[in-house]
């Protein structure tokens, strides 16, 4: 299922698609890890509910939902 | 056209013996400041970049043979491409683009095992430029730790460098880090980065340019095609590290002027060309990065292996059994980010911070200021009567002391700063406190700053150095003042408890002497600390909205994973702010004591002429910021200060000499004539005087109150301030100060810029004289407006 980065539940899996958005800010995610077909986990949303905190390649970030929103990414159901 | 090339090429025909210039590169969090810790010990020299904010710091490494060599630590980065002027700084050292640094003649990447991949990103563009590296692995044992172990010799295979295990905390592989650097270095081969074939043509074109050997410069476009098509291949370092410089320049915007003068104007025509052919650095970024991911694949697969099950991701959720075991980072973060512990931990460390500042410097502070009175009373004692023992005492050794003052606030603060930092908790602090920090479009990292800066904004500006975004940065320099620091405590105490009555609001009596509740007092306190930060607030959303437009920057925050921090570390981050603040700092703040001195001491008054002894006012005004609670020093004035004039004492007539003094003082007269200008806001010009000895620290208003009013030195709660005060009378007989006229003056005080220390601080942060003057500008506007508001409201509704 395609979806969005930010509208995932904590403990989701998923692959990013493609990124969109400020190129600046999609060129530095790309640059960081996150380009097609990366592997991301979503750990966790931020006490007040933002930002989130993922995982990719083996360490974890934290996105703004607003960037998160940008990064269209398959959903991996995990049963 | 070859002499114009100065740039690592260079280096690549003739491979360094022992590489005197070493640059130091890595990622952020991969272990760098540590290492160069390590490496340097405490040899280190930090300044700035000429014409940016960036830091520039360098060290002393000794090599095998007894060979210094010096090791220069480049902001750290995750890429070459820069996103901020401290990447751009990393990418114009190494390109030889900056004309005050020389390019260096070897590298050193550090690189986080733990987190391989994204490291590689950075080393790969590192290894493309053709300079000789070494590449430190670090953190083995958190890759171990984390279930992954690392192939060191064939990392250095297929990267084509020495590559030398570290544990950068514990000092393991430095040796062998040494021993590495200090032997002959042959430029790196880097595996081959695969890019679409136009990317490649203009690489080529590029590169071309940069080094052009004498057949290709005939068939010029033979060559492109030719180029392009073996593109992978290209045999020949030299060729690979032009083709390497090529795509950074492609990748990232260098300034044309420099492009031009380091690599002449035939490499700036092949750029342009490029431009034209729509691959600028935007479009680039994406290209790159996926080339680049695909070409670490295969190097990861051969280097990497799990110590334990095949899936290496961890996962903080814990669902799912394949998965290697929670890491300890993992753990502590269900806790310290936890919506409910972790909001309530991180507040505790946020009042733990605070009180520190507040209350447990002011033990050190109080030393200083102590120190400071002994040093002028022996001054005093020992030299005869003259300008130049009140240049010692009241300027040079008041404004040393008003210098030192500031020390314990700084070393406390960077101590604790040191600490959250290298252990991983700040990266928290900002994710917990983004949401609240982003309403008013600021970073996450700026809550501690601002929240530093409620003890004393020095410190706080000086914490700013977090923010990577400069936009983010200066609106929080700007606003830091804001926040009411310790420094104005004084003046509100005198002014709360002169004119403010001490009615109990809501609460409960235990008897006579116990009450718990609220009284006036404190919820007039209270309220300035809060009009103080909806100010900060309210501006920052206006700089945002106006002086520093644009997007929000975006997060994009990495939560490194956790770890016991490194003493060293912390010790040498309280020394270097300690040490910037001094020399940057101190010498500006010293300077403009001894002038606000002289302003209020000079002309003398002819102390004749006042009938009495030939006494000195050696009162003065000491514009030494006592932020420690204030240390009486005077026997205490029991006259009523109007009596003072005709009382035979020797120290009333001293104080009224001295009160003449402040009266026809420079400082005095600027007083008057700026009356017209505050009598709107209800202040007469005894006060002016005071806001302009409060311009070298608040609390200074205080004492030169009490010299104003001739009751001698004065702190908040002497009683012949208060009642000088409360009797003193405009012209046409209205008394001067009432509770409106207080409370007016409170508002000026939370929002005025009155701190030469903060605007010196904002000046050495900024580089420039243009912030803190632009900083002095608003903060007067923004507190006269608010006076001017309350004082003539005030009136209007019958109050004043």
């Amino acid at each position: 299922m395609q979806t969005t980065l930010d509208t995932l539940k904590p403990g989701d899996e998923a692959t990013v698609i493609e990124l969109r958005g400020e190129p600046e800010t999609t060129g530095r995610l790309m640059e960081m890890g996150l380009v097609a077909g990366t592997p991301v986990t979503l750990l966790k949303f931020a006490p007040l509910g933002d930002p989130l905190e993922i995982t990719a390649r083996g360490y974890h970030l934290s996105l703004r939902r607003q960037e998160a929103a940008g990064i269209l990414v398959e959903l991996r159901t995990t049963d | 056209m070859a002499t114009q090339i100065r740039n690592p090429q260079s280096a690549i025909r003739n491979p360094v013996v022992a590489p005197r210039r070493i640059a130091l590169m890595g990622n952020p969090n991969a272990g760098k400041t540590t290492l160069f810790n390590a490496l340097t010990g405490m040899r280190q020299k930090v300044g700035n970049y000429p014409g940016v904010t960036v830091e520039k710091k360098e060290g002393r490494l000794r090599l095998a043979g007894e060979v210094d060599a010096s090791l220069l630590d480049l902001p750290g980065t995750y890429s070459l491409s820069p996103k901020s002027p401290d990447e751009e700084i990393a990418r114009d050292v190494l390109l030889g683009l900056r004309e005050d640094t020389p390019p260096p003649d070897a590298v050193l990447v550090v690189v986080d095992a733990s987190n391989l991949e994204r490291n590689l990103y950075l080393t790969t563009q590192v290894l493309e430029l053709g300079i000789p590296t070494v590449v430190a692995l670090n953190m083995t044992d958190v890759a171990r730790a984390n279930g992954k172990t690392v192939d060191v010799e064939n990392l250095s295979r297929a990267l084509g460098v020495p590559v030398v295990e570290t544990v950068a905390v514990r000092g393991a592989g430095l040796d062998e880090l040494r021993a590495a650097l200090s032997g002959s270095l042959a430029p790196a081969r880097p595996p081959a980065l695969r890019l679409p074939e136009n990317v490649e043509a203009a690489r080529s074109a590029i590169a071309e340019a940069l080094e052009p050997s004498p057949d290709e410069a005939e068939h010029e476009e033979a060559a492109v095609s030719g180029v392009a098509t073996l593109s992978a291949a290209t045999p020949g370092a030299a060729t690979s590290g032009a083709r390497g410089v090529a795509l950074r320049l492609l990748c990232g915007g260098a300034p044309d002027e420099a492009l031009r003068r380091v690599f002449g104007p035939l490499v700036a025509e092949a750029l342009e060309a490029a431009r034209a052919d729509g691959l600028t650095p935007i479009a680039l970024a994406a290209t790159e990065a996926q080339a680049r991911y695909a070409m670490l694949g295969p190097v990861m697969a051969r280097v990497v292996a799990p110590v334990a099950a095949p899936s290496a991701k961890p996962d903080a959720t814990g669902t799912s059994q394949s998965k290697p075991a929670r890491t300890f980072s993992d753990r502590a973060d269900a806790i310290l980010t936890h919506k409910a512990w972790g909001l309530a931990i991180f507040a505790l460390i946020t009042l733990l911070v605070f009180k520190a500042i507040f209350s447990w410097a002011s033990v050190p502070m109080a030393l200083i200021e102590g120190a400071q009175t002994w040093l002028g009373d022996q001054v005093m004692a020992r030299m005869a009567d003259g300008p130049l023992r009140d240049l010692l005492v009241q300027g040079v050794i008041a404004g040393v002391g008003a210098v030192l003052i500031f020390l314990p606030q700084i070393l406390v603060l960077f101590f604790f700063i040191g600490l959250l930092e290298d252990s991983g908790y700040m990266a928290r602090a900002a994710f917990l406190m983004d949401r609240m920090m982003g309403k008013v479009g600021l970073h996450g990292r700026a809550f501690i700053p601002l929240m530093s800066s409620f003890a004393c904004s020095i410190p706080g500006i000086m914490a700013t150095r977090t923010i990577s975004s400069r936009r983010d940065r200066m609106t929080t320099i700007l606003i830091a003042p804001l926040m009411s620091c310790s420094a104005r405590l004084p003046v509100y105490w005198l002014m709360i408890l002169t004119f403010i009555p001490n009615q109990r609001l809501w609460g409960v009596s235990l008897g006579e002497r116990f009450f718990i509740g609220l009284s006036l007092h404190e919820v007039v306190v209270f309220s300035m600390y809060v009009l103080g930060v909806v100010a900060a607030m309210g501006m920052a959303w206006l700089f945002k909205k106006t002086l520093f437009k644009g997007p929000p920057p975006p997060l994009m925050l990495e939560l490194p994973p956790y770890k016991v921090p490194a003493w060293r570390n912390v010790l040498v981050t309280m020394w270097e702010r300690a040490s910037q603040f001094l020399k940057r700092a101190g010498t500006i703040i010293l300077a403009i004591s001894i002038v606000l001195w002289f302003l209020l001491s000079y002309p003398k008054v002819d102390a004749a002429s006042l009938k009495g002894p030939d006494i000195s006012p050696a009162a003065g005004i000491r514009p030494g910021p006592g932020h420690a609670p204030p240390i009486a020093e005077e026997p205490s004035n029991e006259e009523a200060a109007e009596e003072a004039a005709s009382s035979d004492a020797a120290s009333a007539r001293e104080e009224a000499l001295a009160a003449a003094q402040m009266r026809d003082s420079f400082g005095g007269r600027i007083g008057r004539v700026i009356e017209p200008l505050i009598a709107p806001l209800g202040f007469n010009w005894k006060i002016g005087i005071g806001l302009i000895g409060a311009m070298s620290a608040r609390e200074v208003f205080v004492s030169t109150m009490g010299n104003v009013y001739a009751v001698g030195d004065a702190d908040e709660t002497s009683s012949p301030l208060k009642t000088a005060m409360q009797r003193d009378r405009w012209p046409d007989g209205r008394p001067v100060w009432t509770p409106l006229v207080a409370v007016s003056l409170l508002v000026y005080f939370v929002l005025a810029m009155q701190c030469i220390s903060t605007l010196a601080v904002v000046k050495r942060e900024t580089n420039s004289w243009k912030w803190p003057l632009f900083m002095q500008v608003y903060m007067t506007a923004l507190a006269w407006l608010a006076a001017f508001a309350v004082y003539q409201g005030g009136r209007l509704l019958g109050w004043g």
